[in-house]
């Protein structure tokens, strides 16, 4: 495998593990816009652990994921109490907090970022982001993920039917900032390096479309998502570069955005359930599991 | 003071406010164990918020809630759905992106026991059409079928009183005579019923006993057949005073 394709398919196993982090609130009806803010704080933990004191890897990122569930659970204490576009706002507002932090924070580098002494290969990463996976399938199964989607489609009824509405969303929120803290320490210890700019609101803006856009009512939707969003405009950058000839060479970056920006419109309008829903899932699987409604 | 004896479901002067308004004005309404009640009133009469109030979707301003002899007045709703007080809420009330049985399956959320599956064979075989959806999505159910689906998935909690708001609202006259039936049926096995209805022929005709709200405030409470004697019942659907 070359260092690029093997590049790849790290950025890709973050990239489902973020989506993963991402989908579990959004799968109760909460958006969350500071995905890459969870990510910066188990960035920085373990950043901050493995310089400073030095750890064996799995126990930094439990660290790393701790503290970022810990404050996801806070935050989610207090901001599910606001729904809709004041939640959206409300976590978006928190990521800025985060990065306000980080930038004037000396003992985190400030703007400079930080250099991770710790290494972890390709390998592992892939591993895990295929636990994160299966396990969050296995958990949509169980009794709380009924909950969770029940909670998604129809709060008061959820409620009315005895499920803790608010603590199946506070849970939801936490094992969201778990997943994002994992991602985030997995992510210092490949790249080896962590600054607050690559935990942008640009990438949870991305977080989020690969969840709405792959696709909420089913645990596929993400991993499709993700895996689109991380490929395409990789393709693009080759396709364009050879489609334009001579004059493409200034060309090609801008161009990919432009094309993505035109298919992710294309997608919300065309899909806007996402692209892996439940009545397609069930007619490619080719049973009766999820007919499509008679006339 | 002589005390009868106290009623499967005891409320006190209860008053519900949304904000200045006042919703439910010092309502006294009691159903004995078995016992079916029906609710009637024009829209905005606060039958809804009554039956919200009752089960912990809002709460109460002033009064008290009994049920099963304990004060549940403060009690949060998961807590009134484990003593086995459930509400069937009006209109689409089904889980849409899950499928019949796991809509079946959240009725039986709050239990711990090991009968629920038996228990949801026995909704299957009341229901053979909901048994012949069973994997699909719940959103695919005619509206009939939809009502029953949010019935049985009540009936799952095992439940001592089902409130039930206007549970005929918008089915074929069919549908309609089926619910009723239902209900009756449910009644003779034991359950008791707060029934909101605007169909008030079939309501007063399956109830024991009836309330008529006006404005939020009781104004007419009896036997079900002295209530639809009464033109108290007109007069509070055609608002005159």
């Amino acid at each position: 495998m070359s260092g690029y394709l093997d590049g790849m398919a790290v950025i890709l196993a973050l990239n489902v593990i973020l989506a993963y982090a991402v989908f579990l609130p959004v799968a109760t009806g909460q958006l969350n816009l500071g995905g890459a803010a969870f990510q910066a704080v188990g960035a920085y933990a373990a950043a901050y652990i493995s310089t400073q004191y030095g750890a064996p890897l799995p126990v930094i990122l439990a660290v790393s994921a701790s503290v970022s569930g810990l404050i996801a659970f806070v935050l989610a204490l207090s901001i599910l109490r606001t729904k809709g576009v004041y939640l959206v706002l409300a976590t978006f507002a928190f990521a800025q907090f985060v990065s306000g932090v980080i930038i004037n924070v000396d003992a985190l580098g400030g703007a400079l970022g930080m250099t991770v002494p710790e290494h972890v290969g390709g390998g592992p990463i892939i591993v895990i982001a295929g636990v994160v996976l299966v396990g969050v399938m296995l958990l949509m199964q169980t009794r709380f993920g009924l909950a969770m989607r029940a909670t998604h489609d129809d709060d008061t009824v959820a409620e009315l039917m005895g499920i803790g509405v608010r603590r199946t969303r506070v849970a939801a929120f936490t094992l969201g900032g778990v997943l994002a803290g994992i991602a985030g320490g997995l992510y210092a210890f490949y790249f080896n390096f962590v600054e607050v700019q690559t935990f942008d609101s640009l990438s949870s803006i991305y977080l989020l479309l690969f969840v709405l856009l792959g696709g909420t009512q089913t645990v596929w939707g993400p991993l499709i998502g993700a895996a689109f969003f991380t490929i395409v405009p990789e393709l693009f950058r080759y396709v364009v570069a050879n489609m334009g000839g001579a004059s493409a060479g200034q060309l090609d970056t801008s161009w990919r955005f432009i094309i993505l920006g035109i298919i992710t419109v294309v997608m919300m309008v065309a899909r806007p359930e996402g692209v892996v829903t439940r009545t397609g899932l069930g007619r490619l699987l080719g049973n009766r599991r999820a007919a499509p409604r008679e006339a | 003071m002589p005390h009868k004896r106290e009623g499967l479901l005891e409320v006190t002067g209860l008053d519900v406010r949304y904000g200045r308004n006042m919703a439910v004005k010092s309502v006294d309404i009691s159903v004995a164990e078995g016992q079916i009640v029906a609710v009637l009133g024009a829209n905005g009469a606060g039958k809804t918020s009554l039956l919200r109030a009752i089960q912990g979707m809002v709460r109460a301003a002033r009064g008290t809630i009994r049920f099963d002899g304990h004060d549940i007045t403060t009690a949060d709703t998961p807590a009134r759905v484990r003593r086995g007080l459930v509400l069937v809420p009006e209109g689409r009330q089904i889980f849409v992106s899950l499928t019949v049985h796991d809509n079946l399956l959240m009725g039986a959320y709050t239990r711990r026991d090991t009968a629920v599956a038996r228990d949801v064979d026995a909704i299957y075989e009341r229901f053979p059409n909901l048994a012949q959806r069973r994997d699909m999505l719940a959103s695919v159910l005619s509206g009939g079928e939809q009502q029953m689906l949010a019935i049985s998935r009540a009936l799952l909690a095992k439940p001592r009183l089902m409130m039930l708001d206007e549970p005929s609202l918008g089915l074929s006259p069919l549908f309609v005579q089926r619910m009723f039936d239902l209900i009756r049926t449910l009644n003779r096995d034991g359950l008791a019923v707060l029934l909101v209805e605007q169909n008030t022929g079939m309501a007063l005709e399956a109830a024991a006993r009836a309330t008529i709200l006006e404005l939020g405030a009781v104004v007419l409470s009896g036997d079900a057949a002295d209530v639809a004697r009464s033109e108290m019942l007109t007069q509070a659907y055609l608002g005159a005073h």
